[in-house]
């Protein structure tokens, strides 16, 4: 790819992009949110026509006319959301779109074979053809993607973020899949915002920012710091702000609190001022913990004692109990995404927007003026619809309503996921801005995939494993490899910390 | 916001101005106050009924069975005043029995979570038959010496009927925009989930949505008996597509959390003006429907272009 321009009416999305690409190579391409890694690849994979530039492919000219076509030459994309059809079966959706035609009927014997020949490379034991899409698991469902694009003949893949939904064991069968690709020629772009992953994975990495190419380097003989500091266009020095921390009274006691099927009997102490991180494989329950505790799942036995209140309650009391909570999931759950950034900060305390039943929108506003400006979101002013927003601005936004609820207990699911390094360190400073405010120092739950994000931030963690939740141990008394064995279930326990004399 | 809102509005507003002129010109009729009054009058049962549905399909629902509630509560309002109930009293008690209507859609489709679209598929049926067994199918007839509710669709000047939607359609408007309940109904049709995780109580949202929408559907009917002078079972039939209609050219979307009581009201101004303008300029019912149904799918389409722009 050369040159490659692409404008959005007055927005400059690529601005004379170069990217290279070997033959049986992993490249890496990484930068922030908005950085144009996406319409970059919505553009190789024809989805979007460039306005200038060139593209060869395979050493001839490459101008593909949509996806299909791109393709049928030969490049196939794996999108952060998936795009199977759920109610169609894995062969059905391997050949969506170019089905093997015996006269106007569809050959269902040549797309078995197709499907088979396809399959082949993952050797995964629940995805057979005849078998309903959606009835798999996500990483499986993955799996039929890059089938997909593999029946096709693809030469090369495009890989965009495609770790974000899948647990750590089925993370690491991705990349041995993608390992067995290399080897057999095929060459793979991969989209990540996680450096580990670019290390495990890549030969080369190419970093984008602002829609241009900041420069190609071979990751071997790159630090992980010049990378980030390509992307962000500065140095990060401290990711994790951490200022001292007092711990004060208890906010929040849960006592062997058990949901319908997980968490079972989880017990925690929460007090004013800590961050406790809840670590834990993707399925182990922790979301589930959260969601009983806020009352967004049902509880079936435990209590819950927060200040004087002490029952089971709705998210609606929660709120009035000074607990807030922000959702995993940003799209589906945390954000209404056609409203505005105003309606989303403000939606949980409407009350206070004017008397009797009534809301002011001029003072949702400016209410939300402020926290725009405190938290540095990104946005032509508060009334334009969330969903408009990149994803690290939308989850600020998220973090905002929180803080304008002005909760004691702050309850983070994956805080962070999916969104771009300057955003994480603005999360990561107001998270600690809220356990040390001198006036008020808040609580701060927060559930993570990331262990160095964990320890970054948290005071003590506390690992769920199959829906049992450990003690919370102090961070200094603990190493990540004590939180994988309990994570993974090879350990019980958290070791014990060593007394000291 | 507002002006972007209004933007919205712009576009079924000139569509409305543009098929008026379009009709005056080729038979001035159009413009005489006979018509533009029975444009009005014509526009006032389905809108009053359609500001209902506005805050029904914001709220992600809709409701099938408002055709069959306006003639349900017909019967129930003709009854009334054939047993000489003082006309205030009829008034309350069949927006009330609309209500309860309404109440039932909301119950059903909350408290036993079912998809609206099923259950008030059901209690179309259920509200269309309870009319024909009430009345064994024949209508009820107000008494000829019953005048009182005359001037709500008739006689000089503007009926009081018009006024009224358009006090309702103000208010409605108001209360989406000014109130916690109207906020609330946007972030439920918008994401419910949303809405659950940040406290609002999406049951009693929905629940009084759907009140208010059976209680604007009996309204219609009071209307619709003073216009006819009867309580009538079999009125009102499909009258349930031109309300959905009108509320989606309006510029709702079906899949929630989007629309104007004011786009609305245009809608339905739009439709009736076709149908007039057609029986005016001598079209054949055939092609009024053909006409109606294309400005439905084309509104739709401006919409979906606009979206993507945005």
């Amino acid at each position: 790819m050369r040159g490659i321009r692409k404008t959005f009416g007055p927005t400059i999305a690529l601005g004379r992009v170069d990217l290279e690409v070997l033959p049986g190579e992993v490249h890496a391409l990484v930068g922030e949110n908005g950085a144009g890694k996406s319409t970059l690849m919505k553009v190789l994979s024809g989805a979007h026509a460039p306005d200038g530039g060139e593209m060869e492919f395979d050493g001839s000219p490459y101008q593909p006319r949509n996806p299909l076509d791109a393709r049928a030459r030969g490049v196939g994309m794996i999108y952060q959301e998936l795009s199977i059809a759920p109610h169609l079966t894995v062969e059905e959706n391997i050949v969506l779109g170019m089905e093997p035609m015996k006269g106007p009927l569809v050959d269902r014997k040549a797309m078995r074979a197709r499907a088979l020949e396809a399959l082949a490379h993952f050797d995964h034991p629940d995805i057979r053809p005849e078998v309903l899409a959606g009835t798999l698991s996500v990483s499986a469902q993955q799996l039929v993607e890059i089938g997909r694009s593999l029946a096709m003949g693809c030469k090369l893949l495009v890989f965009d973020e495609p770790t974000s939904s899948l647990s750590q064991k089925d993370i690491e069968r991705l990349f041995l899949l993608i390992d067995r690709l290399k080897s057999q020629g095929i060459s793979i772009i991969y989209i990540s915002h996680f450096l580990e992953e670019v290390n495990r994975l890549a030969s080369r990495l190419t970093v984008l920012r602002d829609g241009s190419v900041v420069g190609t380097r071979e990751v071997a003989t790159t630090a992980p710091e010049e990378i980030v500091a390509m992307m962000v266009g500065r140095d990060v020095e401290d990711l994790y702000p951490r200022t001292a921390r007092q711990a004060g009274e208890i906010l929040l006691e849960i006592r062997k609190l058990a949901g319908k099927t997980k968490p079972a009997d989880a017990s925690l102490t929460l007090r004013r001022g800590e961050v406790v991180g809840i670590a834990g494989v993707v399925g182990s329950g922790r979301t589930e913990f959260l969601r009983t505790l806020f009352g967004l799942d049902p509880v079936k036995s435990g209590e819950v004692r927060i200040g004087t209140h002490q029952s089971p309650s709705s998210p609606r009391q929660r709120w009035k109990q000074g607990i807030g909570m922000l959702s995993e999931n940003r799209k589906e759950e945390g954000l209404a995404l056609n409203l505005s950034i105003a309606d989303n900060i403000t939606l949980p305390c409407l009350d206070r927007f004017g008397r009797g039943g009534t809301v002011s929108p001029a003072r949702q506003m400016n209410r939300s003026a402020l926290w725009i400006e405190k938290l540095g979101i990104k946005c032509q002013g508060p009334a334009q619809p969330i969903g408009a927003l990149s994803g690290g601005n939308q989850q600020k936004a998220a973090f905002a309503r929180l803080l304008e609820y002005d909760v004691d207990v702050l309850l983070l699911d994956e805080p962070t996921r999916g969104i771009d390094i300057a955003a994480k360190a603005r999360i990561y400073e107001a998270i600690n801005e809220a356990v040390t405010d001198p006036s008020r120092p808040r609580a701060v739950i927060i559930i993570s995939s990331y262990l160095p994000e964990l320890f970054g931030v948290c005071d003590r963690i506390a690992v769920m494993s199959q829906g049992k939740l450990t003690r919370a141990v102090p961070v200094a008394d603990l190493t990540p490899q004590d939180v994988m064995l309990v994570a993974t279930g090879k350990a019980q326990d958290l070791p014990q910390p060593a007394i000291r004399s | 916001m507002r002006l972007k809102s209004l933007l919205a509005l712009l576009g079924p507003f000139i569509a409305l101005l543009v098929v008026y002129a379009l009709f005056g010109v080729r038979n001035p009729a159009m413009f005489t106050e006979d018509v533009l009054l029975n444009i009005l009058t014509q526009t006032v049962i389905v809108g009053t009924a359609a500001i209902g549905m506005t805050l029904i399909i914001i709220s992600g629902g809709i409701d099938l069975s408002v055709g069959s509630m306006i003639a349900l509560c017909g019967v129930v309002g003709a009854t009334l005043v054939t047993k000489e109930i003082s006309p205030p009293v009829v008034f309350l008690a069949t927006v009330g029995f609309g209500g309860l209507c309404g109440l039932l859609n909301g119950g059903l489709s909350t408290k036993l979570k079912l998809m609206p679209f099923i259950v008030t598929l059901g209690t179309m049926q259920v509200f269309r038959g309870a009319g024909k067994v009430a009345t064994n199918g024949t209508p009820v007839n107000l008494p000829f010496d019953v005048t009182a509710y005359k001037p709500w669709m008739g006689g000089a000047g503007i009926p009081w009927g018009v006024w009224l939607m358009v006090v309702l359609a103000i208010l409605f408007t108001l209360i989406l925009r000014y109130t916690r309940f109207g906020r609330h109904v946007f972030a439920v049709g918008s994401n419910e989930q949303t809405a659950t995780l940040c406290g609002v109580n999406v049951t009693r949202t929905k629940l009084l949505v759907y009140v208010i929408g059976g209680a604007l559907a009996g309204l219609a009917a009071v209307m619709n008996m003073a216009k006819s002078s009867q309580g009538d079972p079999t009125t009102a039939m499909g009258w349930e597509l031109d309300i959905i209609a009108a509320v989606v050219i309006g510029g709702a979307s079906l899949s929630g959390g989007v629309g104007t009581v004011l786009g609305t009201i245009i809608g339905a101004l739009l439709m009736t003006t076709i149908r007039t303008g057609c029986v005016l300029n001598g079209i054949p019912t055939p092609w009024t429907e053909i006409i109606t149904g294309t400005i439905i799918v084309v509104a739709v389409i401006i919409d979906r272009l606009r979206n993507r722009k945005a």
